[in-house]
Parts: C-alpha cells; sequence; structure tokens
C-alpha cells in the first residue's frame, strides 16, 4: 500500500523520515510524527478490530485518548508486546508489530461475529440473566466461556524487557495540558520564576492549534504562535515541560500522578527507562485538559469509516491524511462546519447534514456554503450502509415537532460525526471537586474545588480561543500568586451546539442498533431496557450494562448514556448525577506503577555479614521477614531431614555454630531504664545486676504475648535487649509509644542496635573450649561466668557483649561483636572449633533443638492470644509489681476462665509420624461434625536426640490432661498421640549450667 | 498521598508517617483499680467518627516523634497538628465550619 | 597474648559490590570509608555543644567542625560522626560533657553504611525513592533529615552547596539502597 489517502502536502508529519510497520502480517508505510492511525488512514485501512461482545466490525473513530475502538496488539520486539493499545495515541516507530485483535481466526472473517445475529440475547444484564443456573454449570461451563470470551487483548507472558522509572517531583504551579489553555498558563505562572511543570498526553504540544487550519493568534498562525511560546517556556530554567505526559491520577493534597512514555517512540532504548512515573506534589494544579468531542447516537453509527467530526479534521490538518474521499459530516453543532471547510480545501466531496433547523445555525452555515459545500439542515440520521466500511449515510429531513420526512441515501466512504462537546473534568472529579450542570452547554463543568486547583479553558466549558487564552493565562499567574493578565487576539472559533442523545429516526425501535458505548457494545436500547429493568442509579445501569467501563471508561459515551437514562426516567439531567470519576485516565502500565521495584529491588532482601560465608558453604535459606536466613547447611548427597538431624546430634554432642545476627536489639539507656524495663516487661529488672541476664516476656496491653528475648544488663543505666527476628521493629515502636505518649517523664532513651552487632550462637557441650583460645579479658570460668551472665571484652581483638545463654538447652554463648568484625570471627571460631567436630546449623536445628527444650517461640506457640500461663510462663511475672504493660488484663475473666488452651507436648502412638504443624486436637474422633476441637499442633519435628518424633500443640486445659490421650488430624485421618510434659530433653536442666 | 504538618519537621509526605489512632486516650494511672467494664472501654473501644478526628500520628521515618492532629476523615483534610500532651487551638465544632 | 593470626579484619557489606561507577547522568555513586558514628539522644535543655559537636542547630539540619559532623534529626537525637580512630576518644569526651544530664551514647559505626551520590543530577536520582523536595530553597547545604528511599529507611545529609549528598543506611539495607541509587540513576535517561 502506498499512502493513497495521503495529501500531496501538508500536515506536521516529516515527509523526509519514511517508517514502516506491520499490520496483521502487511508491511505499512507511514511517515516520521504519524500515529498509527493516521498511517492506517493514510493506507486506506479503516477497519481494524472486532467489538467486545458482538465482534462487529469496528475502525478508527478518533485521533486521541477517547478513542474506544481501534484497540491493537503492539509488539516493539520480545518482551515488549502490549494489547489494548489504541491506534490513535501510538506514536509509529520503525519496525512495530501490530495486530487486531477479538477476533478469530481472522479479522475479515471472525467466528465470534455470529454473536452479532444473536444480539437480542445479549442484551443489558446478559451475564446475570444467563449464568445463573443451574448452580453446577458455574465451574464447567459458565466461567471457562465467560473467562475466554471476555476481555479484550491477550496479556503478554513473558516478563517485560523494560525498564521503567520513577520520580518524586515538587512544583509551585503544575499545568495539565499544553493546548492553548495551558500554554498561555504556563507562560503567566513561570513568568513568575515559580517552578512549573508542565504536562500534556500527546506527542506533541499544543493541542488543538496543531490542527488549526484558519487560526492565529496576535496576528500569527496558531502553529507559529506554539513554536514561538514553547522557546519561550524552554529557556525558562524554572519550567519543565514533559510532552507525551499522560496526567492520571489526581490524589490527596495536590499529589498528582503521571506517566511519562519516554522512549516507546525510539527504535532503540540504549538503556533509557519505557516510561517514568512522575509523583508531582503541586502547590496549585491548573487543569486545562480540554474537551471531547460527543458522537451522535443512530443505528450502525459504528461501521469503520465513522470518525469523530473534529477528528477527521485533526487527520487532515495535522497529519495530512485524507480519511475519505467522499465525507458526510453529520452535526447537531457548529464546529464541524469547519471540519467541514478543512475537508474539502484538501479535496474531498463533503456534505454536512445538521440536525439543526436553519434558524438555529450561526456564521458557520454561510462559511460551509461559501466554500462549496453542500449543507442539509434540519436533518436527522436513520442509520448507515456498509458493513466493513460505510458506504453510506441514510438522512431524513425532520421537522421542529420530530416528523421525519422521506430518506435520502448519501454516498460516502466517511462520516464524521459530531453531537457537540464534554469538557474533560476527570481529573477536577478525582480531585473531589464538585460538579455543576451548565444547561446552556449541556455539561458538567467545575464548580467548588476542593484542592488548591484551578479548571479553565475548554474543560471549563470554554470554547472560544482568545477566551481560552486570556483565562488560562490569568489562571497561570494566580496559581503563581501574581494578578497579572494579558490579551489575546485570536480568530473567533466556531462554537455552540444542539444537545441531542438519540437522532430521531422513523425506524423500528426494537431493530435499531445505535451505539453509545463503543468499547463495550451498549446501545441506547440496551440503557432503555436497564432503566426500564429498574435500574436508576446511574451507577447500577453503568454497571449492569457495562457502559463506560473497561479501557477508555466512557469518555465518548457518558453524556449520551446520562442523557438517555435522564430522559427515560423523566428526570432533570443534573439529578441523575454523573457515575465517579477514578483514576487512571487513561490506562496506566503495570510497569509503569511498579517502577525499579522488580528483581533484587523488589524488596530489600537483608542479610547478615556471615551470610556470604553460609552461601559458600552451601547453606539453604530460608526467608524470615525481609531476612533470608540460613535455614539448614546440606553435606554432599544429604536432604533436609538428613542434614537437620546430623546438626542437631551435633551441638549437643560436640559443639555447633549458629547465626543470630538476625536478632532484633534495642539499646536501653538512661538513669530511669529499669524503671523503664518494670513497666515493659513482666519481669523484675530493678534488682538484676549488671553483667546479668534474664529472660524478658513482653505482653500488650490486652494480656498476651507479644514478644520475648534475653534482656542484658549492660550497666546501672543501660540495658542490651533482645526480641524476636521478625518482633525487632514492633517492640521498638511498642516501647517508643508508651515512653513518648503515656511516659514522657522517665529519662530513657532506645536506640536500635540490631545492625550493630553480630551475633554468633555457639552451643554444646564443647562451646567453651571452642571459644576459649580466641577470647581475651574475660574469664570463662563456669563460676567466674554462670549462665545467664553477660561480659564485656574482646574476641580475636574485637570489643565483644559475651552472652553465657542458651536456646538449645546446652553450654552456649552468644557473642555479640560489631558488624563488620562477624564474618572474621566466625571464621576464626570455625576454624577452633574444627578439632571438635564444629559443625555449622541453621534455624531449622535451632527450632528442634529448643523444641526438645520445650521453649516456645513467639508466633509459633503463641499467636496474639496467648497468656504467660497458657505457655507455662506465669513464673516469669513479678507478681509483687503495681503495674506493668499487660498486667490489667491477665485479671479480665476470659484470661482467668478455665478451659484456656495450654502448652502440652504431643507424642503420636506412631513414634515414626511427624505431626503436621496446625493440626486440630480432639479428644473423640467419633463424635458427629462440627467436632469440638481442644487445641491444635503448634510445633512438630522428628527429634534425632530424643529419638522420635515430638510436638508441642496448644490444647484445652491441656495440663490436666498430662497421660491422657486424644487424637489428631492427619492427611489419612486421625492418630492417636498421648499428651506429655512439653520438655523433651534433659528435663532436669543440667547440661545449661556446665 | 496526604501532606502532613509533622509538629518539628514542617510538611512532610504520608508515607513517612505512621497513624496511631484516636488520641487522648489516656492509660489509666492505676489499671489495677479499674473495673473490667471500664478497662474493655480503654483497651477496645475507639471512636469512628464522619467528620473532623482527633488521631495520633508518629513521624516514624523522620523525626520519630509522635504528635496530635485533627483531620477530617471526609475531606481527608488535615485541620490542625499538635504535639503530644497538648490540646488543640481549634474546638473540634470550629474545625467543621 | 591472642595470636596475631586471630585478629579480626572488617568487612563492609558492599565490599566488591560498590566500586565507584559512573553512570548515566553524570551520577556517581560510591561507599565511603568507615567513620565512627554515634547515636546521640539528650533531652530538652541540651548544651550548644558536646566535645565539639553542636548540638544546638534546628532540627533537620547538620553542622560540620573540622572532622566532626552533628546532623540533628529530631528534638532530642543526633547522629553524629568522626574519625574512625576517634571512636573510643569521642565517646568519652561526650560522656564527659554530659555527665550531669540524662543522655544516652551508642555507637552505631557499624550499624550504618555511608553511601554518597554526587554529580549534577544527583538530587534527581534521590528522588526516584525519596518523596522529599530536595531543591536548593527546600534541602539547602547544611539539611540532614531521616526519610525514605525507596522501601528503606535513610538517613539523608547534605553537608555543602555542591551537588553531593550522603546516605546513611542501615547496614542490612545496604545492597538494597546501593543497587536503587544505581538503577535511579538509569532513570535519569532519555531517549537519545
Amino acid at each position: 500500500m502506498a499512502q493513497h489517502f495521503r495529501l500531496p502536502s501538508g500536515g506536521r508529519i516529516d515527509r523526509s523520515k519514511p517508517v514502516s510497520f506491520t499490520f496483521n502480517g502487511s508491511k505499512i508505510e507511514g511517515y516520521q510524527g504519524d500515529t498509527l492511525a493516521s498511517a492506517l488512514l493514510a493506507n486506506g485501512v479503516h477497519f481494524v478490530g472486532r467489538s467486545f461482545k458482538y465482534h462487529r466490525p469496528r475502525g478508527i473513530m478518533s485521533h486521541g485518548s477517547d478513542e474506544p475502538s481501534a484497540l491493537l496488539s503492539v509488539s516493539r520486539g520480545p518482551g515488549r508486546t502490549d494489547p489494548n493499545n489504541r491506534a490513535s495515541v501510538v506514536e509509529l516507530r520503525e519496525g512495530l508489530v501490530t495486530k487486531s485483535q477479538n477476533h478469530w481466526p481472522s479479522l475479515n472473517f471472525d467466528v465470534g461475529a455470529v454473536n452479532d445475529l444473536f444480539s437480542p440475547v445479549f442484551v443489558a444484564g446478559f451475564y446475570y440473566k444467563t449464568f445463573m443456573w443451574p448452580r453446577s454449570f458455574w465451574d464447567k461451563v459458565y466461567e471457562p466461556f465467560i473467562r475466554a470470551a471476555a476481555g479484550l487483548g491477550v496479556a503478554p507472558d513473558v516478563p517485560d524487557a523494560d525498564r521503567y522509572a520513577n520520580r518524586h517531583a515538587h512544583c509551585d504551579v503544575l499545568v495539565v495540558g499544553m493546548g492553548p489553555t495551558g500554554l498561555a498558563a504556563a507562560l503567566a505562572a513561570s513568568e513568575t520564576g515559580k517552578r512549573v511543570i508542565v504536562a500534556d498526553e500527546q506527542a506533541e504540544p499544543g493541542g488543538s492549534l496543531l490542527h488549526a487550519s484558519e487560526e492565529t493568534i496576535d496576528g500569527k498562525p496558531a502553529a507559529e504562535w506554539v513554536k514561538e511560546t514553547l522557546a519561550v517556556l524552554d529557556a525558562r530554567e524554572n519550567v519543565i515541560l514533559l510532552p507525551r505526559t499522560t496526567v492520571f491520577g489526581y490524589y490527596n493534597h495536590n499529589h498528582v500522578a503521571m506517566t511519562e512514555r519516554v522512549t516507546d517512540h525510539v527504535v532503540d532504548p540504549k538503556g533509557a527507562p519505557r516510561e517514568r512515573l512522575w509523583q508531582v506534589r503541586a502547590g496549585h494544579v491548573v487543569i486545562a485538559a480540554g474537551s471531547l468531542e460527543r458522537p451522535l447516537v443512530f443505528a450502525d453509527n459504528d461501521r469503520p469509516g465513522v470518525l469523530l467530526a473534529e477528528s477527521v479534521r485533526v487527520f487532515v490538518n495535522r497529519y495530512g491524511v485524507l480519511p475519505g474521499r467522499k465525507i458526510v459530516f453529520a452535526t447537531s453543532g457548529a464546529s464541524a462546519y469547519q471540519a467541514a471547510v478543512d475537508a474539502k480545501r484538501a479535496g474531498a466531496h463533503v456534505t454536512i447534514s445538521d440536525l439543526r433547523l436553519e434558524a438555529d445555525c450561526g456564521p458557520e452555515l454561510a462559511k460551509a456554503r461559501a466554500a462549496g459545500v453542500e449543507v442539509l439542515t434540519a436533518h436527522t440520521v436513520i442509520g448507515t450502509v456498509g458493513a466493513k466500511r460505510v458506504k453510506g449515510l441514510i438522512v431524513a429531513p425532520v421537522t421542529g415537532a420530530g416528523a421525519i420526512g422521506p430518506r435520502r441515501t448519501l454516498d460516502c466512504d466517511c462520516v464524521g460525526i459530531s453531537g457537540g462537546w464534554t469538557p474533560t473534568v476527570h481529573l477536577f472529579s478525582q480531585s473531589r471537586g464538585k460538579l455543576a450542570y451548565d444547561e446552556a452547554l449541556d455539561a458538567f463543568l467545575p464548580g467548588t474545588s476542593a484542592q488548591a486547583e484551578t479548571t479553565v479553558g475548554a474543560s471549563h466549558g470554554d470554547y472560544d480561543l482568545a477566551r481560552c487564552l486570556t483565562a488560562g493565562y490569568a489562571a497561570g499567574a494566580k496559581a503563581a500568586g501574581s494578578a497579572a493578565t494579558a490579551r489575546f487576539e485570536a480568530t473567533p472559533t466556531l462554537k455552540g451546539f444542539q444537545p441531542v442523545r438519540v437522532m430521531p429516526t422513523d425506524a423500528n425501535p426494537a431493530k435499531v442498533r445505535a451505539f453509545i458505548d463503543f468499547q463495550n457494545d451498549v446501545t441506547a436500547k440496551d440503557i432503555k431496557l436497564a432503566v426500564r429493568e429498574g435500574f436508576q442509579s446511574i451507577e447500577h445501569v453503568k454497571r449492569y450494562t457495562t457502559t463506560g467501563m473497561a479501557t477508555d471508561q466512557g469518555k465518548m459515551s457518558n453524556m449520551n448514556a446520562l442523557g438517555i437514562v435522564a430522559g427515560q426516567l423523566d428526570r432533570p439531567l443534573p439529578s441523575v448525577g454523573t457515575t465517579t470519576f477514578r483514576p487512571p485516565y487513561t490506562p496506566t502500565t503495570f510497569g509503569a506503577l511498579v517502577g525499579p521495584a522488580r528483581d533484587a529491588l523488589f524488596d530489600p532482601i537483608r542479610t547478615t555479614p556471615i551470610h556470604d560465608w553460609a552461601v559458600e558453604h552451601g547453606a539453604k535459606f530460608e526467608p524470615v521477614s525481609l531476612w533470608r536466613r540460613a535455614w539448614y547447611f546440606p553435606k554432599a548427597g544429604e536432604d533436609m531431614h538428613a542434614a537437620v538431624a546430623r546438626e542437631c546430634k551435633a551441638v549437643r554432642d560436640g559443639v555447633g555454630v549458629f547465626d543470630a545476627s538476625t536478632l532484633g536489639k534495642i539499646e536501653v539507656v538512661g538513669p530511669d531504664a529499669a524503671e523503664f524495663m518494670n513497666r515493659m516487661y513482666v519481669n523484675p529488672w530493678l534488682k538484676l545486676e549488671p553483667g546479668k541476664c534474664r529472660y524478658g516476656l513482653m505482653l500488650k496491653e490486652d494480656g498476651y504475648i507479644m514478644d520475648d528475648g534475653v534482656v542484658a544488663r549492660v550497666a546501672q543505666d543501660r540495658f542490651h535487649v533482645t526480641t524476636t527476628t521478625g518482633g525487632a521493629a514492633r517492640v521498638l515502636n511498642h516501647m517508643e509509644d508508651y515512653l513518648q505518649t503515656e511516659w514522657p517523664d522517665l529519662n530513657v532513651f532506645l536506640t536500635s542496635i540490631t545492625e550493630e552487632w553480630a551475633v554468633i550462637a555457639v552451643q554444646g557441650p564443647k562451646a567453651r573450649e571452642t571459644i576459649a583460645p580466641l577470647v581475651s579479658d574475660i574469664d570463662l570460668s563456669p563460676e567466674a561466668f554462670p549462665h545467664m551472665a553477660m561480659r564485656e571484652g574482646r574476641i580475636c581483638g574485637a570489643p565483644t557483649r559475651l552472652f553465657r545463654v542458651s536456646f538449645t538447652g546446652e553450654l552456649g554463648f552468644e557473642i555479640n561483636v560489631p558488624a563488620d568484625y562477624g564474618r572474621a570471627v566466625w571464621e576464626a571460631i570455625y576454624e577452633s572449633g574444627r578439632k571438635f567436630g564444629i559443625t555449622p546449623y541453621g534455624t531449622e536445628t535451632m527450632h528442634v533443638l529448643r523444641a526438645e527444650k520445650g521453649y516456645i517461640i513467639v508466633g509459633q506457640e503463641t499467636d496474639g492470644t496467648v497468656t504467660p500461663d497458657d505457655v507455662g510462663l506465669a513464673g516469669m511475672i513479678a507478681k509483687a509489681k503495681a503495674d506493668f504493660v499487660g498486667k490489667r488484663s491477665l485479671a479480665r475473666q476470659d484470661l482467668v476462665a478455665s478451659g484456656r488452651k495450654q502448652l502440652v507436648g504431643l507424642f503420636a502412638d506412631d513414634p515414626s509420624l511427624v505431626l503436621e504443624e496446625g493440626a486440630q486436637v480432639v479428644a473423640d474422633p467419633n463424635q458427629p461434625i462440627p467436632m469440638k476441637m481442644l487445641g491444635h499442633v503448634t510445633s512438630s519435628y522428628d527429634s534425632p536426640n530424643v529419638g522420635r518424633s515430638i510436638a508441642l500443640a496448644v490444647v484445652a486445659d491441656g495440663r490436666a490432661l498430662m497421660g491422657t490421650s486424644l487424637f489428631v488430624t492427619t492427611p489419612g485421618g486421625f492418630t492417636r498421640v498421648s499428651v506429655v510434659d512439653p520438655v523433651f530433653f534433659d528435663a532436669k536442666g543440667e547440661r545449661i549450667n556446665a | 498521598m496526604l501532606l502532613i504538618d509533622c509538629p518539628c519537621c514542617g510538611l512532610r509526605p504520608e508515607t513517612e508517617f505512621r497513624c496511631g489512632g484516636q488520641a487522648h486516650v489516656a492509660r489509666p494511672e492505676k489499671p489495677v483499680d479499674v473495673g473490667d467494664q471500664d478497662w474493655s472501654e480503654y483497651l477496645f473501644v475507639r471512636a469512628n467518627p464522619r467528620g473532623v478526628h482527633a488521631e495520633r500520628w508518629i513521624h516514624q521515618h523522620g523525626c520519630g516523634r509522635w504528635f496530635n492532629a485533627l483531620r477530617d476523615t471526609v475531606s481527608d483534610r488535615f485541620v490542625e497538628t499538635y504535639p503530644m500532651g497538648g490540646k488543640p487551638k481549634s474546638t473540634t465544632t470550629e474545625a467543621r465550619a | 597474648m591472642l595470636d596475631d593470626s586471630l585478629y579480626a579484619r572488617r568487612v563492609s557489606p558492599l565490599d566488591g559490590a560498590a566500586k565507584p561507577a559512573s553512570l548515566p547522568g553524570g551520577v556517581t555513586v560510591r561507599q565511603l570509608k568507615p567513620e565512627a558514628r554515634f547515636s546521640l539522644r539528650v533531652k530538652a535543655g541540651a548544651p550548644a555543644d558536646a566535645a565539639g559537636f553542636a548540638l544546638d542547630q534546628k532540627i533537620n539540619s547538620i553542622v560540620v567542625r573540622g572532622g566532626r559532623w552533628s546532623a540533628r534529626l529530631g528534638p532530642d537525637e543526633w547522629l553524629i560522626g568522626g574519625p574512625e580512630a576517634d571512636a573510643q576518644l569521642i565517646a568519652e569526651e561526650v560522656e564527659a560533657t554530659l555527665r550531669d544530664r540524662p543522655h544516652s551514647l551508642v555507637s552505631v559505626s557499624h550499624r550504618n553504611v555511608s553511601l554518597e551520590i554526587s554529580g549534577a543530577n544527583a538530587a534527581i536520582a534521590l528522588n526516584a525513592g525519596c518523596p522529599l523536595d530536595l531543591s536548593d530553597a527546600a534541602f539547602p547545604a547544611g539539611s540532614a533529615t531521616r526519610t525514605l528511599l525507596g522501601k528503606c529507611e535513610i538517613v539523608l545529609i547534605r553537608a555543602g552547596a555542591e551537588p553531593s549528598y550522603r546516605v546513611e543506611v542501615w547496614r542490612s539495607f545496604s545492597t538494597y539502597a546501593h543497587g536503587f541509587l544505581v538503577e535511579a540513576a538509569f532513570g535519569l535517561q532519555n531517549a537519545a
């Protein structure tokens, strides 16, 4: 194809730069500066897709972001394929591979088009009416059918190959739109030196001025004025000009989100991001987003070749493309006349069919006739002729009273329709501003602003060029705190229209399919049916009929749908209201929203100073909150079970080494430190001597266990508090909350030291001998350094806070060293312990060893509803303390009632059976369903040291059930267990004091 | 994203903050002396007004300080922020007007 | 005496990963050498100075004096820093000065990793993940504040007028923060 519909001259395309792409496999050529739509039209291609529900042929309807029908799959290479691109906004780029959608097997022959024959079935609420019964059909028949039929394009199934950027920006004035109003506003706002950002969704700034034909501003051709204005703005350092940038969301406190399309229009992005998400915080927002043309509603108004009138003008003037050689403009207003005159000048045969009476027309009438255009006033449109392309427009005279005269078919290959204009109030509405209906303009206009915002120009219903410029300038100045004004002289704009909901017709209304929403295949008939069926709220009508949904969000259809609903209900239009405008204004890629947060930057992955050593030694890792912790260290040929069994034995028989660096740590310092600890933990702290440790149990105010950990008193006024790995931030926040808001009088300060210290746990009978050669300044003998003591000294020359503590029940040390020394000290310990067969172990072995001792893990044995007594830790509570967080709640009725679940041990009858964690416990497996659940298994392991499987569970009144049999669910049915003491190993606790 | 006026740091973006629920719910001086009913009110019962609401906020990823704020739950407008232990300048009725 | 071979050497989480690289947009990201850093807390009524560290600057600003700097992050919180070799000295001097007032001095030299991002577009790169206004007017020389970078918390310091920012981040977040800044530099690029 050779651009037969390209005009010999004119337009803003670069004719020296041909660009080729493919459409459904055919190679097509356009020029730099084209959109897909303009290039397709230049080659005479109107029919580009099938509609959503009826699979009717659809063409390009618009030149902008309101396009409902021309949705294409666009590929820019592997990993760079998107569905549902509006042909009217995709910039042409060499090598694009584009395809039409929603048809099978081909665009020209589509099996789904039979839906069109059954259209009486696919009425409003079709889904709700059809897919109701029988229930059994839902999974197998209805849902698969809906899933296959629904949706437009096909989602990509390979990772996105592009990079996406994010940018927070601040400005005094954000101007939305670079049409005449926006440019004038930007000029005025930036004049003050304030920071100004100006964004426009199109590739080229200028808006409607880019397709101006006769218009002048201050005596200059409009395009010339745009060029000069942009040069002025560009030269100002306080201005950021962002073409190709869609302002899609207006959020709280002038937080505005926009997507900049950075590289889609170039062949090689060279590492630059595809899109950039801007999050702008603006002092004031000037919305100059223009207006959208309304289509006319008549039978078969969806034929390929039917375009919006203004879009015909854009294709002619801006892209140098004639969408048809014989064009009929069907209109109820003035603006289409300018399009007609321009098309006529470009060489088309042009006719205008205007619904308005001759007397209601303005100067446009004389102008068109003078240009040689035939104008039929007081004519309605009955329908179109053609199948995959419009071949004729059926019109008929209509009187003021609505009587319709004889039909006449106007031969044509293109129709430009115009039902008037709708201000683009989406962003204003998103900002929570209140809309007000303007009867003269038949439109909702921005009323009361909710934020620092001004909507101006066509977005405010002002359609005259000079007025837009003047108002834009004043709004921009005011937004920047200036009172400056400017006068602009400009060509008067042809404006004014007669609102019409559905074009009068003499056809049988039951057979007419006049489309309101082209993307969702919603007809006027559907909307009337919905109202008849009792849907009165516009929000309900929207959801029942799907009008105004999907990718275009009803940009073209909303006003017509509203008008029809109001007409059916016989209520004034403003009382029907509008549906809520929600972000995004136009479809936004997931990539832009995700930005850099993917792969390694999806979430921070926290690792310890010893992590790399563990990687080098073959550890498997598990995620614990954001941390990656060594899970177990398999040797060649070992599975997890074998590795954990070996590690468990090694710790109890010799010595093991474990990376405990992720434990949360808080330094609590100040004269009131002990008093503060007394209030935050159940335990007594005032008399704990410096150099001693204590297991601390922390409750929430509701009396339930929140966290636990060993606490060392470093000095009279200094505690080294440890928390669970996952609880570190929560505990610090909890402490800080009480300190600042309840007890600001306490002189105590909290500092997170989780990451200041690496923590190496050395556990087992050989622990002392392992570390002794490395430690200086500390007497490690059992007499001088007993269990639950803490000493400061040096290890490998590095300062250490050395804890003699154990979470395994063995002789053990937890060695805190400044984090940068962690790896070196770990390696030294590993070397030193070799002669004892030192074994690195991971979190799984740690879990087994502590379970053998019946030590709880907060979050495993507890779930936010467990008290100290429930897990056998009531003895930790300092009864003499008048108060601590949670104390009062421990006396709540439910917390002292009988029947609470208590921590017990369970032995399955089969010692090789490892119960499932979370499995339910019942007394009698033969009781009727629903059974009485007594509790559940909280921890369960195969224990090599006990020589059988062990489990911890919380069971109602469990401590009274010692020795009895209960039953636990397993995948194979119930299994019998006996209730035992939860300490399975070294019940007397002798080993820990070795 | 809200813009919140931290009494220490000035206007900062919402992501730096955390909301701590209703303000001015003081912990009883001597909880052990509080009856069951009153204690359960203190623990569990909070206001949820449509309109101006006194809330606690912390500038978590900033100065780390707790403060109070009057926020209109309908418009998300902050009427004012004020330090812990302080009282708002505007009464909630004035703020609503 | 401990055998010399057993003396521990320091390993930073970014060793090997954070070689200064010339990135797009003329931005450079590098890790700074270790320094002594402390979290200092003093209640209202702090002296104007403690051991050469200014304490009377306004919140969210930094004062540099010689090799010592103090960034006031809140009404009663300062992040202070100085040469690594002076760590012991700094601690002793500060403790001596503040002996009579309730205070807390806690070493965070190993908790924090210091990155530096510099170049004309450094602020814009930071704004890939930092939601603050970093313009000269809003975040001038002498600014310092705790804030966010993407999904991690940082302390952001701009000591001088040149476009150079110090990013203090907890060590386990440092690979993320470093990777984020490098990616942010790539995000600065536009179509050629």
